[in-house]
């Protein structure tokens, strides 16, 4: 699987895109702290674009991925290497470039601009984790849509629109029932609707780490009483888990009932 | 070697196979025939774990195929589509599986024999077809496998890479392998099989040697008793379903 892994990695290095990928995350991480001023700030306006432009790259980059690269999948497959083995080491290899370029375009900045010796280091780092969990949720997510479908268009068409709900209707939907639903206490709707949304957890564990809930009005502080604790932020990580590894899972499933 | 029993596999409402049962246990070359779409790739990439059986059983070595890959250590397989990575150099893609399989593969002598070393550095993309094929050749026959398993060798080479190749064949069917060749080329059938599998209609309507195949169709050559198959086999077809009535009016019944 390493090795699969590796080669599909230095595929992936040959393409312009990851480069221009990482490069825009650069420069953006650099006028924001230099231009805009101050290390929490820039951690706000890099979160409200990470939070939508993680799971968009990373949806693209799966299902292109898995259609460009069928023939070296199935030269694969006739060599003497297990078929989830394929499937992990070629998702790995998406998820694993991708990270690196958020991990290289975001961090080196703030590195630059002496994010150790400050206190939002922790902020810091959660956006990070984030970025990085986003990632691989939507990798997985795509690369298990693309194995579903052998028609390109349909597999590219359906990746965008589940990365679309996630990113945008889930919040009109939510947003809705709020609305509708005002005269009821919502606080554990809200709550599970946002496990629901890797997205939107993400962006949970971020403002509960600024501290600025507040923001999110009341049921934003109903979400601080359960999610601000230490086992709330515990089951949230989890929840980010669990979503990294039922793609995961729906790969392997779908590979090894697969025809080639 | 191998044994296959009762394999059926459908993609949607298609049936291809329809329940085969075969076995290969002498070393040798059996040429695999039938007219297009009747199942022979089918059946070799179910040989080979690429497509999954609906029912029946597949063993190699005696143990059942199913969820296993160790096997294909034991098989090189030459694909009928030569699909590389278009981006990749030949000597690139030669080094890939040499590094994903291990082993001691024998690379240079194949790459001479069929005068490749000109092409080593160029982009698999920018190959010509017989050229693509030759690699594709160099590719599966650089393992020392007990299993061979051709899917239209003779594709797109040019005269003598086809002679190259009968040798090839020749040499490795002495030294005691089993190969499977599937190929629509009579000639090349009469030359180098030893065994003769005829897929018609998900069935398999004949299997035995070159010699019996002509006697038991009184044919003077392969061509006659193929289309002597495909006569009988349109006969049964017909005769089993909605074709009974045509059949009949053919037969003048
Ligand atoms: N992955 C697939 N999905 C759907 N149908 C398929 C698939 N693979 C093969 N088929 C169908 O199965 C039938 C048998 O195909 P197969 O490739 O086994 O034929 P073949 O005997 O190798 O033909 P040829 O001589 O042209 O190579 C064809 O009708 C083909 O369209
Ligand atoms: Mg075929």
């Amino acid at each position: 699987m390493f090795k699969i892994l590796k080669y599909s990695f230095f595929d992936l290095t040959r393409s312009r895109w990851l480069y221009i990928y990482g490069a825009f995350y650069f420069l953006l991480t650099v006028s924001l702290l230099w231009l805009g001023g101050g290390l929490s700030k820039a951690i706000i306006s890099l979160m409200n674009i990470i939070l939508v432009l993680a799971p968009l790259i990373a949806t693209m980059f799966g299902v292109m991925y898995y259609y460009n690269s069928r023939e070296f999948t199935e030269l694969l497959l006739a060599q003497p290497i297990r078929r989830s083995h394929i499937f992990f080491g070629q998702y790995l290899g998406v998820a694993c470039s991708l990270a690196i370029s958020l991990l290289l375009g975001v961090g080196l900045p703030f590195v630059l601009y002496g994010i150790f010796n400050s206190a939002e280091i922790w902020n810091f780092s959660m956006l990070l984790l984030v970025g990085l969990f986003l990632s691989f949720i939507f990798s997985a997510i795509a690369f298990f849509i693309a194995l579903r479908n052998e028609n390109r268009i349909k597999g590219f068409g359906l990746a965008i629109l589940v990365w679309l709900f996630f990113a945008v209707i889930y919040d009109g939907l939510f947003l809705l029932a709020l609305s509708l639903f005002s005269d009821y206490p919502l606080e554990s709707f809200a709550i599970g609707a946002s496990l629901f949304n890797p997205i939107d957890l993400s962006r949970i564990l971020i403002l509960l780490k600024l501290d600025i809930s507040a923001l999110m009005g009341y049921t934003g502080a109903v979400i601080q009483n359960f999610m601000g604790t230490l086992l709330g932020m515990a089951c949230s990580l989890g929840v980010l888990v669990l979503w990294v590894v039922l793609p995961a899972w729906g790969i392997k499933w779908v590979a090894v009932r697969k025809d080639f | 070697m191998i044994t296959i029993e009762k394999l059926q596999k459908s993609f949607g409402k298609l049936e291809v196979l329809k329940g085969i049962s075969l076995e290969f246990q002498r070393p040798g070359i059996t040429a695999i025939l039938g007219p297009n779409g009747s199942g022979k790739t089918t059946l070799i990439k179910s040989i080979l774990g690429m497509a999954l059986p609906d029912k029946g059983r597949i063993c190699f070595q005696g143990e059942d195929i199913k969820g296993g890959w160790a096997y294909r250590r034991q098989i090189d397989y030459l694909p009928q589509i030569a699909r590389f990575p278009e981006n990749l150099a030949v000597k690139e893609l030669l080094r890939m599986i040499q590094d994903l399989r291990g082993g001691q593969p024998d690379a240079e002598r194949l790459i001479r024999l069929f005068a490749l070393e000109g092409y080593l550095d160029k982009r698999l993309g920018t190959l010509s077809g017989g050229t693509r094929q030759k690699v594709n050749l160099v590719l599966s026959l650089m393992y020392d496998s007990p299993l061979l398993i051709l899917d239209e060798p003779t594709s797109g080479l040019d005269p003598l890479a086809m002679l190259h190749l009968k040798e090839l064949l020749r040499q490795e069917k002495e030294r005691g392998k089993y190969i499977l060749i599937t190929t629509h080329i009579m000639s090349f059938v009469e030359e180098v099989a030893d065994e003769v599998v005829f897929l018609l209609e998900g069935h398999i309507h004949f299997q035995g040697s070159l010699r019996e195949l002509k006697e038991k169709y009184a044919a003077s050559s392969l061509e006659r008793a193929i289309a002597s198959i495909l006569q009988e086999g349109k006969l049964a077809f017909s005769s089993n379903g909605h074709g009974e009535k045509a059949a009949k009016l053919v037969l003048g019944g």
